[in-house]
């Protein structure tokens, strides 16, 4: 922890949010709480088929209906395509298959929920009202919904240019090393596995409204985005054509994203472009069971996994078959998602020499498939854990003795991976030693002799992971198919009286930058936190910013922000130096102050701002006036988070039912400016986790009907169905960046889901259970201890 | 439009709606008290929590009509002026809200748990709760907040 002089609010410091107070008292500001005069509401009308061919559409009688002030189809907006933000190259050569995405639907839907007009009216009610009176005549096609199937071909294809539904065919590694490895192997373990496709469900829904103003030609949209600079880009350059200067893009306050709310949607170019054709301004906001269809999903892999290991345990290769569900469309980053950000996770925390990967993605029927909080890290952490896990109890070895035996150790780093990366830091062994102690691992035999007194069937589950945070560099992620860079910029204003505003790119739905920034501001620059305001989320304010999402904010956005720090702090010694009439080299910048060295001879951090603004003594011929620095900032390598994580769980074998008991984490996310917000982050990503392994999933009927597609039926988690937390951390500083920060936000998320189900499986070992699929419902829990016991596995 | 008349953070109001207007589009669209949130339509994930002649409603579930001649308070009526209520507190000292959107319905629901209750365990908060989803802070804190909460209100 830095040593410094503000207190209690400097770097290492839980201090309470500065945003609290707003969300406290209802004076919160998101997208949906925000009206312009004159507004009109839009309506959506979505595809109530998986897929179909539009064969007409009558707005007619819409058009006609109260209080309707437009009605637009694909006919004015299936001309706009929303682009995808990554180009994934398969085997030889090959790009993957890219069909375009329209707006609003032209000729034919490929999903339920695929936007087909928008009825814009006076009021929600009316422009909901007038949808109803839109006929749409469908020819319905047979939906395209297994991935094994739907490779086969035969039948309409989701898009006529792939005709199996391959969108990709992709590999990473060296397959000719893993065959050699696996046919020297003294032991194989397999395992299919299936990564169940999630909703993100923020808590708000999205919203968007679009605004302009005929006097300057300026463009505004308001709306639910993690990156509003990024929505500028992509929808200004590559689907409206509006140039930058003529379009801001604000994102208020943002309830909650998880990877949802980083797309450009086509929701956010309707109404933009309405509001310039009907000359006011146009507001939508999703209903819930709209989110559901409409929102991009997460998750949905079916996976091959087979390790294998010399007579010791030792690794000797990986390998790694995936199908990769990607929806309809592509939507704006999804073909990284299986690879960029799965592939490369492959090697885990261990030191297996040879690692292949091959991942097929597949047009269906259903919502586009994106990053969900983790992102292919929790994908490739579900099948290296669960596989170590049966791995272990196939070998009759304790599982973290087989995991330490396989750590990439401590001298070890940097170590090249053979799926292409370079951790810089880390130590496996504190972390598991740490989660071993925490979860009191001598105390469990008693606590399982509890269980099984009370009828109950307990089990303990172990997992590792590592997570790569803040995806870079940009010339590197360039290479493998970024259509963007991966960058952060920020902006650090000293105003004349010293105080501080800071802009930064990152973006701030539920992770508290306006506490931590600020606590990293005050810290560097010795004023206090009061002293500096944290401004982001519009494009107007902000110079430029690619947003928060991938954990990325504080090691790429902070990093940003203390650049530019350097930047003001180098200034301000030119201009200390003159005023104190000193050489610039001694002059140190410390606690607040310019001090001439090995003298009392200094000038407050206040007086050096008011004299830039004010520049009477002052460097004139040398220095500009202002202390005003903006700063770019590129990393250099991914940031390398990991852990290891144990739960508990008790089974009723009666009922299936699994309940956590006990949940210990262990993560090692570098330095930690604010432990509180980070704790919170663990426990919030361990939630989802927990969600994913016992409670959701998104099931759809053979027709592309999505069944769970409310909170009547999805089954998100809630208090009842979650534990206390555990958590502790250990530290190794990243490298590469000056905080030495990692990324902590997707930990829990990706390490939760094998955690669990190794505890579920521990627990049904007694049976010979060997697998469960996600998520371990009572229902499929007893199932398997029944076809367990009737020999059915 | 039926009219309706009521007391709402202790001011005397008076709209006309149309019959099928909910209470929470009332108070959002028409008195402007945007605190009160919608996070979904199937009156599960308790965004929308008022408190009606003093207990918690989901708002979305209450036709504006159904209020007429009640007391409600709101997530904005909750602090005395500048001083949080006791449960407000909490939550900032606790951690108990990250993104902010479920909270004003989650912070009115804890209140009408916590009232008469200053001894509330952790089961009965997670139990009481049970109608509020927040999908940013995993409970862990919000739990912490309002058995908080519930002593610093002294029941």
């Amino acid at each position: 922890m830095a040593p410094n002089d503000v207190g209690s609010t400097g770097i290492g410091a839980s201090v309470r949010r500065r945003e609290d107070r707003r969300f406290l008292t209802g004076r919160g500001t998101y997208t949906d709480d925000i009206n312009r005069p004159n507004q009109t509401y839009a309506w959506i009308l979505r595809s109530p088929h998986a897929h179909a061919a539009i064969k007409s559409i009558d707005t007619t009688a819409a058009k006609g209906a109260p209080g309707v002030v437009a009605v637009f189809t694909g006919a004015e907006l299936g001309k706009f395509g929303m682009p995808c933000g990554w180009l994934v190259t398969g085997k030889n050569n090959t790009p993957m298959v890219e069909p375009k995405h329209p707006a609003l639907a032209e000729g034919k839907v490929r999903h339920v929920g695929d936007p087909v007009a928008v009825v814009i009216a006076e009021t929600k009610s009316q422009a909901r009202d007038a949808a109803e009176k839109i006929n749409v005549d469908y020819a319905p096609l047979p939906a395209i919904m297994d991935m094994k199937a739907a490779l086969k071909g035969g039948g309409t294809p989701v898009h006529d240019a792939a005709a199996s539904n391959l969108c990709f065919d992709w590999e990473l590694g060296d397959k000719a090393a893993v065959g050699a490895a696996f046919t020297k192997a003294a032991h194989v373990t397999k395992l299919d596995l299936v990564n169940n496709r999630l909703v993100p469900n923020a808590m708000e829904p999205r919203a968007a409204i679009g605004d302009f103003d005929r006097a300057t030609g300026e463009h505004t949209l308001y709306t639910t985005s993690q990156n509003p600079h990024v929505i500028r880009l992509l929808m200004g350059a590559f689907v409206l054509g509006i140039p930058e200067h003529k379009l801001r893009v604000v994102a208020p306050d943002v309830g909650g994203g998880f990877g949802s709310k980083i797309y450009h949607y086509a929701e956010e170019a309707i109404v933009t472009w309405a509001a310039k054709e009907i000359g006011r301004p146009v507001k939508w906001t999703a209903e819930r069971s709209e989110a559901f269809i409409s929102d991009a999903h997460g998750r949905d892999h079916i996976t091959h996994v087979e390790l294998a290991m010399d007579k010791d345990g030792k690794f000797l290769a990986l390998r790694c078959e995936t199908l990769a569900n990607m929806g309809a469309y592509l939507s704006t980053f999804a073909p990284c998602i299986p690879t960029y950000l799965h592939g490369t996770l492959l090697a885990g925390n261990y030191a297996t020499p040879a690692i292949h990967t091959n991942v097929k993605a597949v047009f269906t029927n259903t919502v586009p498939v994106d990053a969900y909080r983790g992102a292919g890290r929790p994908e490739a952490t579900f099948q290296i854990e669960r596989l170590i896990d049966k791995a272990a109890r196939e070998l009759k070895m304790d599982p973290a003795e087989l995991r330490r035996r396989n750590f990439i150790k401590p001298s070890q780093f940097p170590y090249q991976t053979p799926v292409a990366l370079v951790y810089d830091t880390g130590n496996y062994d504190a972390t598991l030693d740490q989660v071993l102690k925490l979860s009191d691992a001598a105390g469990y035999e008693k606590r399982k002799a509890e269980s099984k007194a009370r009828g109950k069937l307990r089990g303990r589950g172990l997992a590792s992971y590592i997570e790569a945070c803040g995806i870079a560099p940009s010339n590197v992620v360039g290479s493998l198919g970024a259509r963007a860079g991966l960058y952060e910029a920020a902006t650090v204003r000293v105003n004349p009286t010293g105080n501080v505003t800071v802009f930064t790119g990152s973006h701030s739905h539920g992770q508290g930058h306006e506490t931590t920034f600020a606590q990293v501001v005050s810290d560097m620059l010795g004023i206090p936190m009061d002293q500096v305001e944290i401004s982001h989320g519009d494009t107007n304010r902000v110079p430029f910013g690619m947003g928060t999402y991938g954990s990325r904010s504080l090691a790429v956005g902070g990093t940003a922000i203390v650049k530019a720090i350097d930047k003001i702090v180098a200034k301000g010694k030119k201009i200390a130096a003159h005023m104190l009439e000193a050489a610039e080299a001694d002059i140190e910048f410390k606690n607040g102050k310019f001090q001439v060295a090995g003298t009392d001879k200094s000038k407050a951090f206040g007086e050096i701002a008011l004299a830039a603004y004010v520049p009477h003594k002052y460097p004139l011929d040398t220095v500009e006036p202002g202390l005003d620095e903006t700063a770019f900032y590129d990393p250099k390598n991914f940031t390398f988070p990991a852990g290891a994580y144990v739960c508990e769980v008790e089974v009723d074998p009666e009922t299936g039912v699994v309940e956590v008991q006990s949940f210990a984490t262990a993560d090692d996310f570098g330095k930690i400016v604010n432990p509180m917000i980070v704790e919170g982050q663990v426990h919030g990503g361990l939630v989802q986790g927990i969600g994913q392994a016992l409670l959701e999933t998104c099931v759809y009927d053979k027709d592309g009907q999505l069944q769970s597609g409310s909170y009547m039926d999805y089954t998100m988690p809630r208090a009842d169905d979650v534990p206390s937390f555990k958590v502790a951390h250990s530290v190794t500083a990243c490298t590469h960046n000056p905080l030495g920060v990692k990324g902590c936000g997707e930990a829990g998320a990706i390490g939760a889901p094998p955690t669990v189900i190794n505890a579920i499986i521990d627990a049904l070992s007694e049976f010979g259970v060997t697998h469960i699929d996600m998520p371990a419902t009572p229902n499929r829990v007893w199932k398997a201890i029944q076809d367990a016991k009737a020999g059915r596995h | 439009m039926p009219t309706v008349n009521l007391t709402v953070n202790g001011k005397a109001v008076s709209a006309n709606v149309e019959a099928r207007t909910l209470l929470v589009n009332l108070i959002r669209e028409q008195l402007g008290l945007t605190g009160t949130h919608v996070g979904c339509d199937t009156s599960q994930c308790g965004a929308c929590v008022v408190h009606v002649d003093g207990k918690s409603v989901k708002a979305c579930t209450m036709l504006a009509v159904q209020a007429n001649g009640s007391k409600v308070t709101t997530i904005e009526g909750l602090a005395n002026g500048d001083k949080l209520h006791p449960m407000q507190e909490a939550f900032r000292e606790h951690h108990g809200l990250q993104c902010g959107f479920c909270t004003p319905g989650m912070v009115m629901s804890a209140v009408c748990l916590a009232k008469g209750h200053p001894n509330l365990t952790e089961k009965e908060v997670r139990e009481g709760l049970e109608g509020n989803i927040c999908r940013c802070t995993g409970y862990h804190n919000i739990v912490q907040a309002v058995l908080a909460g519930a002593k610093a209100m002294g029941g």
